[in-house]
């Protein structure tokens, strides 16, 4: 069984974000690291491998990115990943969540996989429509969002946690699946991960090895484009419930209910 | 004009630390501050307060890390270098210095013992099980008359017929209570030899140090030995004397010249942190030249001692260093990390003597590491002689 995992170099989310002229997210001079998000999908893909009783299973990671977004890649080998692929050339610069499925999609087809695990989100973009355009573009069905999964044999089940519902998906490899932050506890990389990480293969492709024409991807053919950006404002006090005639409480079940929290 | 505003650094990012080491070292170091910020740092006031900690469920996990003997080759252990493992025990020490010293007994004491000086069956049977932390393991060298004078200790092993037969006692000795095997020092008629002593073996016995000020998240113990008998594969082969356990010694000091400063580098972070939000007199209290005074001083001292630090390691990884280095490190940098912590105490007042802030519990924890694997004034006397040509120990 081969478990493609995509996985995302993200701006580390607690240093300072800039932004390049073009106003897409300065990737280079930032600290970056591993979405966090798509660790789960990580540990999700290993689980899977280990308890694959053929034994030759295997994990190959894919991510996108400039030279740095390498990082990804090595910290989901330090976890226990077998090996990468790397899409990296300066056409890709600015690709839009189309763009980024069409090659993610040609990368997978070009490596074979039985299971696309991706994460719920990136913690970046937080978009999550990744699995859902990469599964249409390979022609497989999507099982997304999962909280908990399941595989026997060709099967893959399952659980969706709704707000309203619980529900239980089953699908047939090959599919893609993506997972939730509930779904598992991402393992730290063991030092001896760690050490065999250096030593695992990463290959790296470019548009010409995908058979993707440069006008086809980065920037300028994306469907959508950051006009202009702001930073956001100071964060200001909360509200303050004050009991002073015993409704204090609730208001606060009020304004819990009214924020979505209960 | 508005004030501007300066994303404040940390006192090491100030060092430029980071760009010292390699990605290897980058993820080792995050895979502990990340497993210590989950597993450690919820926790440590409590078991600091009731002087008991879950040894035996950490020590699984920390050998499932690589942690235990991680600079050690082969045998299950991970193989990394030598500044990783001190990179390691700087992030265990910034938790507490209790987690780091089961580390260090483990992996530079016990486990480091047997590669260096055991046989073979020695190696096959103790250290893949040391190093998966399924097994805990101490080292009893110190006497309760013999610190830093360990060449006069009492405990004996004597010859019956092929079997060595142990008496004696040891004192202060880290996991000594919960541990499964002991490599215990004796004096024998060829001189001072090591032997791997199961500590199931009948007349062995370990209670435990109670009412400790420091330390309180480590077991510490007594080991006595009662006409403890050992078969002759007991003895560690190529320990002759006391240069066996000494050289033991000098790979946990090393461990040290990186712990104390993550003990100091928490404080320091702590005490920035409540400088910042406590106001006093209608304005933070990291305002005042006094309160940066003070800072700036400790911020210094801490790159300083990483410096030398990191220095030290690249020198143990190219195989040049010299055990007259490390008690450089050693002296200097528990030093200044126990003068950080109190004076980290002077900032935080009245809140610096709780459980609720870490500084003073790392200062006290600071004293044992102050003392322990060699005194200051022991350091001194091996630079002291290093640079004189004299020898001042009698």
């Amino acid at each position: 069984m081969k478990i493609v995992v995509c996985v995302k170099y993200v701006p580390d989310a607690t240093a300072d974000r800039k932004f390049n002229a073009d106003n897409t997210v300065d990737r280079v001079g930032v600290q970056g690291m591993l979405s966090e998000l798509d660790e789960y999908a990580v540990e999700e893909a290993l689980k899977i491998r280990d308890g694959d009783e053929s034994g030759d299973a295997q994990v190959v990671v894919l991510t996108m990115g400039p030279a740095d977004a390498r990082a990804a890649i090595l910290k989901s080998l330090q976890m226990g990943a077998d090996s990468g692929v790397h899409i990296v050339d300066d056409a890709i610069h600015g690709s839009d969540s189309v763009g980024s499925s069409l090659l993610l999609a040609k990368a997978v087809e070009r490596q074979g996989a039985d299971i696309v695990l991706c994460g719920m989100a990136s913690t970046d973009g937080s978009m999550s429509v990744i699995p859902a355009m990469l599964a249409e573009r390979l022609g497989v069905p999507q099982v997304t969002f999962a909280s908990e999964v399941t595989v026997d044999g060709n099967t893959v089940r399952v659980r969706r946690d709704g707000d309203a519902a619980t529900e239980v998906i089953e699908a047939s490899t090959p599919l893609v699946l993506s997972v939730t932050d509930q779904s598992n506890e991402p393992r730290y990389p063991s030092f001896k991960g760690i050490m065999a990480a250096k030593k695992k293969p990463v290959e790296e492709i470019t548009l010409a090895d995908l058979g993707v024409a440069a006008g086809d991807v980065g920037l300028e053919a994306a469907w959508t484009k950051v006009e202009a950006y702001a930073e956001r404002p100071p964060r200001s006090a909360g509200a303050i419930v004050t009991d002073e005639d015993g409704t204090g409480a609730n208001q606060l079940v009020e304004f819990l209910a009214a924020q979505k929290f209960v | 004009m508005a004030k501007q505003v300066v994303r404040p650094v940390t006192s090491l990012e100030l060092f430029a630390i980071d760009g010292q080491l390699d990605d290897e070292e980058r993820a080792i170091r995050q895979t502990v501050r990340r497993f210590c910020d989950d597993r450690i740092r919820p926790h440590i006031a409590d078991w600091f307060e009731d002087a008991a900690m879950p040894v035996v469920e950490l020590s699984l996990e920390l050998g499932e890390l690589g942690l235990m003997g991680m600079h050690l080759e082969g045998y299950g252990c991970a193989g990394t270098s030598a500044t990783a493992y001190g990179l390691a025990c700087m992030e265990l020490e910034a938790a507490d210095s209790g987690i780091r010293s089961l580390v260090s007994v483990q992996g530079s004491l016990a486990m480091f013992a047997i590669h260096r000086f055991g046989s073979e069956e020695h190696k096959q049977e103790w250290l893949p099980r040391l190093a998966a932390g399924e097994a805990i393991g101490c080292f009893g060298l110190t006497e309760a008359d013999f610190g830093s004078d360990p060449g006069g200790m009492r405990t004996q092993a004597r010859l019956d017929g092929t079997d060595w037969v142990l008496n004696g006692t040891k004192m202060w000795i880290t996991n000594g209570s919960v541990a499964e095997m002991a490599v215990v020092w004796a004096r024998t008629d060829q001189g001072i030899r090591g032997f791997v002593v199961p500590t199931a073996t009948p007349g062995f016995s370990a209670p435990e140090i109670k009412r400790k000020l420091s330390l309180r998240a480590s077991v510490t113990s007594e080991l006595v030995l009662e006409d403890v008998r050992l078969p002759a594969s007991a003895l560690l082969p190529t320990a002759q004397g006391l240069t066996g356990p000494l050289s033991c010694l000098s790979e946990a000091r090393f461990g040290i010249v990186f712990g104390a400063l993550g003990a100091a580098r928490d404080c320091l972070e702590a005490t920035i942190s409540y400088a910042g939000e406590r106001e006093i007199f209608g304005k933070p209290l990291s305002a005042y030249q006094l309160t940066q005074q003070k800072i700036a001083d400790m911020t210094l001292e801490l790159g300083k001692g990483m410096l030398l630090a990191l220095h030290l390691g690249r020198l143990k990884d190219a195989g040049a260093i010299r055990n007259e280095q490390v008690s450089l490190g050693k002296l200097n940098n528990v030093r200044e990390a126990l003068a950080i912590a109190r004076e980290c105490r002077t900032i935080l007042a009245a809140n610096g003597v709780t459980l609720e802030y870490p500084v003073l519990r790392h200062a006290n924890n600071l004293e044992s590491v102050l003392t322990y694997e060699g005194t200051s004034e022991v350091h001194q006397l091996i630079i002291g002689q290093a640079v004189t040509g004299e020898s001042a120990f009698r």
